[in-house]
């Protein structure tokens, strides 16, 4: 009798750290997404990643990979600059919503419209968890935070962003995808696209924007299971997921 | 069906329960040891793991590998 590994730890995830992360929170699981697509094609030794301001900022303890560190928002701008002075490393960012979707709106909309081979990883969940669960640009209406107690109003606060589909009406991006991370399926999904944004820019083929639904189980209030029905029930309505551009 | 088991690597589980709901034979659990860190971490209580991991995909912190026991 002898025992085949099915599914076990990827080489570019560092075994022996602990994450800081809450218990159930969905970063970890993109980590380990980008980090397996990395993997598998191949390109540890060429990938360099751009860290962002927000919760994911101690992510290059968790990667074995290198990493600069980018003041809040400004990821992309960084990213170009890599780019420019070493176009054969493949460059990503990794980045939050209060990060990409805030204070780096400019950035994004014109790293994206500039159309360089480069790979974004968005992680939306719809607050600032980091700080401690202020109300971010996505948001949903209704939805508590500690900046709007009694939810988000339309007439008080605007309305959530929906990046994706605000990015594919540029010419610029190759690749626009939105994937979620609450249900093993769609975490299969996940997987696929994070992993073709990475091929997209080993092939020179243009920008890729990935954005992933995560949760927030400790300043959404919710236990971590319940957070991902919170997610599939009040997020993927409002953020559909799919495909928003495809060169091909 | 393919026989399996998981391994879990207690001291990293932060008992989170994703990979207990996940599981589609059932065979996780929250124990009741405490790991190092405070947590009550996952573990195996019955046979019946059928080595598709999607306990291991939907962990948040890698702390679960599924092997399939080849007869």
């Amino acid at each position: 009798m002898s025992e085949t590994k099915v599914f076990g730890m990827t080489p570019t995830w560092r075994r022996d750290v602990h994450t800081h992360y809450c218990p159930g929170c969905t970063h970890g699981v993109a980590h380990r997404l980008v980090c397996e697509a990395i993997d598998e094609l191949g390109i540890r030794d060429e990938a360099i990643g751009i860290a962002p301001v927000g919760c994911a900022v101690l992510i290059h303890q968790y990667m074995d990979l290198d990493f600069i560190e980018a003041a809040h928002g400004r990821a992309p701008a960084v990213a170009y600059g890599i780019k420019a002075v070493r176009p054969d490393k493949i460059v990503f960012t990794y980045q939050g919503d209060g990060d990409l979707a805030s204070i780096g709106m400019g950035e994004i909309v014109h790293a994206v419209n500039r159309a360089w081979p480069l790979t974004v990883v968005f992680i939306n969940n719809a607050i600032y968890g980091m700080t401690g669960g202020q109300m971010a640009p996505t948001t949903l209406l209704g939805q508590k935070a500690t900046t709007c107690l009694s939810g988000r109003t339309a007439e008080a606060n605007g309305y959530p962003v929906r990046m994706c589909e605000l990015l594919a009406t540029l010419e610029g991006p190759a690749y626009i995808e939105r994937v979620a991370l609450s249900k093993p399926q769609h975490i299969l999904k996940a997987k696929a696209a994070i992993k073709k944004a990475f091929e997209n820019q080993v092939n020179n083929k243009g920008f890729s924007f990935i954005e992933v639904l995560s949760t927030c189980p400790t300043n959404w209030g919710l236990r971590p299971v319940e957070a991902c029905q919170w997610l599939e029930e009040n997020m993927i309505p409002y953020y559909p997921l799919g495909v928003f551009k495809d060169f091909e | 069906m393919a026989k399996g088991r998981v391994e879990v690597r207690e001291e990293f589980c932060k008992s989170c329960g994703l990979c207990v709901a996940a599981c589609p034979k059932k065979v996780l659990r929250i124990s009741d040891s405490i790991n190092p860190r405070g947590y009550r971490p996952a573990e195996q209580f019955q046979d019946g793991c059928i080595a598709c991991g999607i306990c291991a995909r939907t962990c948040p912190d890698v702390v679960l590998t599924v092997y399939r026991i080849d007869e």
